[in-house]
């Protein structure tokens, strides 16, 4: 992933508009946060491969930290946070956010084909 | 005799080096096989890499590469079960226990090792912990295996008790240590911690890994 260039984003953002497209939308503080400070609370969300469309999208925010928006015909997905993007080998815009210790706290990826749900074969 | 054998069970791909890498380091010094059962492949973790170098989609990638790795490093076999990261605490339990009972059977350990439910921290180890527990019950008596369950929840010994094993693994440590490091997506915090303070007596982290403590599980009552 590289550190997010807004207009490059955008553009791949538009690609996406007005078709069937599968969602990976994701934030969490992990499952110790409450285990290493008491005071803490466990928070996390995850939803993968939610099928939408959005009529168009946005990337807003500047210096290092950006907000998504994607306007549903029914509604809206949002995502603060994300610092990195990658367009990878498989066309998929993955975007995501990470702490100083480059630890994921949102992700938000956005693909034309269903993403892997399954980890391997099970013996 | 029935040939010794000792199976971990544990879901993530890590658990098995930072719980129990020197109890099974002091087992195949004695020449004993070891089964590690690993149930998901991590797909979820926070960690990256730090820098990262990992995302969302390709960290089951490199968290497989870095199991098999460590299983090597261990000198263990490895068989991942399939499962995904997160989500084991809503599979049915029964099934998760049956599945595991038909590998368990194969494999006729004599000592299983899992997570202590209810006292392990992350849901996906309580689940896991709570459906080989299961499987080893359904077990004919005959064959049951001995079952010790790792508690790791800051309250455990207070509730629990002190724990039926406590393995002072120092002989063992760089070994721990080498299969630690091969999780390299998930272990540079805790590499860096114990670098920064290598000293047993002043490093809290470092006497967590140094005594694996268990839990004998009691099947009568």
């Amino acid at each position: 992933m590289e550190v997010i260039v807004k207009e490059k984003v955008q553009q791949i953002i538009d690609q996406f508009a007005g078709k069937d497209v599968y969602v990976h939308l994701e934030t969490t503080n992990g499952a110790y946060a409450s285990h290493f400070d008491e005071n803490a609370y466990n928070v996390g969300a995850f939803i993968r491969n939610a099928k939408v469309k959005y009529e168009h999208g946005k990337i807003v925010g500047s210096g290092n930290a950006y907000r998504v928006g994607l306007k549903l015909d029914l509604g809206w997905l949002y995502a603060e946070g994300v610092t990195d993007y990658e367009l990878d080998d498989q066309n998929r815009l993955l975007m995501a956010g990470h702490d100083r210790e480059g630890r994921l706290m949102v992700a938000l990826e956005i693909s034309e084909t269903p993403f892997s749900h399954e980890s391997v074969g099970q013996s | 005799m029935t040939q010794e054998h000792v199976v971990v069970i544990y879901p993530h791909p890590d658990d098995e080096s930072f719980g129990a890498a020197g109890t099974i380091a002091s087992y195949r010094e004695k020449g004993v096989p070891v089964t590690y059962l690993c149930g998901t492949l991590g797909e979820m973790g926070r960690n990256m890499g730090n820098p990262v170098f990992a995302n969302r989609e390709t960290l089951s990638s490199y968290r497989k590469e870095e199991l098999v790795k460590a299983c090597q490093a261990l000198d263990i076999d490895v068989r991942m079960l399939g499962y995904r990261d997160k989500t084991l605490e809503f599979e049915q339990v029964e099934q998760v226990a049956g599945h595991l009972q038909s590998i368990l059977e194969e494999i006729n350990p004599t000592l299983v090792i899992t997570h202590y439910p209810g006292y392990a921290v992350h849901p996906d180890h309580d689940a896991l912990g709570e459906a080989v527990i299961e499987a080893v019950r359904n077990i004919e008596d005959s064959r049951r295996p001995e079952l010790w369950a790792q508690a790791i929840a800051t309250n455990y010994e207070k509730e629990l008790g002190e724990p039926d094993i406590r393995h002072d693994i120092k002989p063992y440590w760089d070994k721990k240590m080498a299969a630690i490091e091969t999780h390299l997506s998930q272990a540079s915090g805790m590499m860096s911690l114990i670098k920064e303070k290598p000293d047993f007596n002043e490093n809290e982290e470092l006497e967590h890994l140094r005594y694996e403590r268990f839990y004998r599980w009691n099947y009568n009552n």
